[in-house]
């Protein structure tokens, strides 16, 4: 990939991203479908880079999938997140780390809104303090999650027990990055690298010695589309577009798709199997179809965690053809076991993709 | 004086926000998801509401073709002008609730079944979207390790440190009784009560009329099961 030219422009998107004390806003879909992640992420702040983040208790949810499959009314919406603002201030934070981007980019999209027309923000004071009996502030920084992973990218470095290279031949692991498009297709200047060419998750995979692949497709939707995917009758819109994806990629032969937003990495790891299922194509060679990962997944491997604690026994696609080349060590005998190794069985095997390959 | 349909769209910062001046250049359907895959053109959109033509609007209103976009928000990067129509979508969905004329359209029909999937989960649990309610049986998709899953959800949710159900901070937590109180106070305070009820009552009008067994609330009748999987298979290219 020749970078020369895109580099003048990511700098033009360095955006200020808060050195410490987070409040957290977990996502409902990185909850259910990777909790793990969550988990992961608020280790990494704690332990290896010693920071202050607060996880709380009494928050919700931003009512974001709601509010883009349209059932949610604006006015709902801004005072939903105006409650979240106001536990935040009622426990000392001023720096919002929205775990979603869906989130992320709700929260933009309601400050912008409260930026442009006041009459909108001092409406939703008055809503919140009728309702609740809370008044907020708007926070002084936001942040993704995988901003602040990017920001830390090279001290992570530093405390590699792995790193993206193939442990056999020495060569970069070559990665598809997906950075989820309400990121910054809406406010380019909250993402790191805007929209045109986002830098969040390849400054990480470049720091951690991957390379970055480039493809066609690089910036479309993985075909979440909201009421799309929550409706059976229209599932074929998500199936599509983010076959459309796979297609694109696949001649570039990545060993591993690593994902910025939560419900992308659940798309791009079931509809790999129901492809499989549905016309007996898998977009790898060796049948297991494309690894996939949440950036906080990637960076609990390169820090030397267990696959099995981070929640890589979650995905569909299996993930040990990665762990492999990275010369992870790892006991295939505890994937599917419990917290006190209790043992639950296991999945029942697909019928296309190739599990052998794992073992 | 009753409003036109643009002066109620008017009052939407959304469709502030969306609607400069559209040139007509297309740029919008080209990067397009839904035109991808839809018989959709957000362009037409755009020039449609602009044209300020109340009977075109209505149209509109009606259709499927407002539900076409997935709301990803790639048009807003793209347009030269600084529209986006997602934005105007948006606006048009709300107005089109607001009116009923959801109900009339297949597509638009279908926010009953979001109403009660996601609307009402929100109220009960804090949470739009929650582990037990993306089924293995409704969500074929999912695959078998998400079947295992939901065999097994607390000793794997244990050992990869979520607090699934339980009280106090972490992922899949139980969300309090009193944050839940507060959760419904906001929705009766600013519209998000009002706007279920309206797609309960719009969906109940219909399913009469269409004589399909509707019962309130429920995602276990006929006219939830109907939105929820009826597919005419005109939508597409």
């Amino acid at each position: 990939m020749k970078t020369e030219g895109k580099k003048n422009i990511w700098a033009e998107y360095q955006k200020e991203i808060a050195d410490d004390h987070y409040f957290y806003a977990r996502s409902c879909i990185r909850q259910s479908f990777f909790p793990g992640s969550e988990a992961v992420f608020i280790k990494i702040i704690r332990e290896v880079l010693g920071l202050d983040i607060h996880d709380e208790a009494r928050q919700t949810t931003c009512t974001g999938i709601g509010y883009h499959s349209d059932v949610i009314p604006v006015e709902t919406t801004m005072t939903v997140i105006a409650r979240q603002l106001s536990l935040m201030g009622e426990t000392g934070y001023k720096n919002l780390v929205p775990s979603c981007i869906t989130s992320f980019g709700l929260y933009s999209e309601i400050f912008n809104t409260w930026h442009h027309f006041p009459e909108t923000l001092e409406k939703t004071r008055e809503h919140l303090r009728k309702a609740t009996g809370r008044e907020f502030e708007v926070p002084e920084n936001i942040a993704h999650p995988s901003d602040i992973i990017f920001k830390f990218r090279h001290k992570i470095r530093s405390k590699a027990k792995h790193l993206l290279v193939n442990s056999k031949t020495g060569k970069p692991l070559r990665i598809v990055e997906h950075i989820g498009c309400h990121y910054a297709k809406m406010f380019p200047h909250k993402g790191v690298g805007g929209a045109e060419y986002p830098y969040v998750l390849a400054g990480m995979i470049e720091a951690w010695g991957g390379e970055v692949v480039d493809y066609p497709e690089r910036r479309h939707c993985c075909g979440f589309g909201f009421r799309h995917y929550i409706v059976m009758a229209n599932r074929g819109y998500s199936i599509a577009n983010t076959k459309k994806k796979f297609e694109s990629m696949e001649p570039y032969e990545p060993d591993a798709i690593v994902c910025n937003c939560p419900g992308c990495p659940m798309f791009l790891d079931r509809w790999q199997y129901a492809i499989s299922e549905m016309e007996g194509k898998v977009y790898s060679r060796d049948g297991n179809g494309i690894p996939i990962l949440t950036y906080e997944e990637m960076a609990g491997l390169v820090l030397g965690y267990d696959p099995w604690v981070i929640g890589l026994q979650m995905h569909q696609i299996n993930s040990e053809p990665l762990l492999n080349k990275m010369g992870i060590c790892y006991n295939p005998d505890e994937k599917y076991k419990g917290a006190n190794g209790e043992n639950l069985g296991t999945p029942e095997k697909p019928s296309v993709l190739n599990c052998e390959v794992c073992m | 004086m009753e409003k036109t349909f643009y002066q109620q769209l008017m009052q939407d910062v959304r469709f502030i926000e969306g609607l400069k001046a559209c040139m007509n250049c297309g740029v919008c359907t080209a990067i397009c998801p839904a035109a991808d895959f839809y018989n959709y053109d957000p362009r037409i959109i755009v020039d449609t509401v602009q044209s300020q033509d109340e009977t075109e609007i209505e149209k509109l209103l009606k259709s499927d073709t407002i539900w076409y976009c997935g709301e990803c928000m790639s048009c807003s990067t793209r347009c030269p002008r600084g529209n986006v129509p997602g934005l105007i979508i948006i606006a048009l969905r709300s107005l089109s609730q607001d009116t009923g004329y959801f109900a009339k359209s297949e597509k638009g029909r279908q926010q009953l079944a979001i109403k009660r999937a996601i609307g009402d989960n929100i109220l009960k649990t804090g949470y739009c979207v929650h582990f037990d309610m993306v089924k293995p049986e409704t969500h074929p998709e999912q695959g078998p390790v998400w079947e295992w899953l939901h065999k097994n959800p607390e000793p794997v949710f244990s050992k990869i440190g979520a607090n699934y159900k339980k009280p106090g901070a972490g992922a899949l937590r139980q969300v309090p009784e009193e944050t839940l109180l507060e959760i419904k106070k906001i929705f009766d305070e600013t519209g998000g009560t009002e706007r279920f009820k309206k797609i309960e009552s719009f969906s109940e009008s219909k399913a009469r009329e269409m004589t399909i067994d509707f019962r309130s609330g429920s995602t276990d009748c006929d006219y939830f099961n109907h939105v929820f999987t009826t597919n005419n298979n005109t939508h597409t290219h």
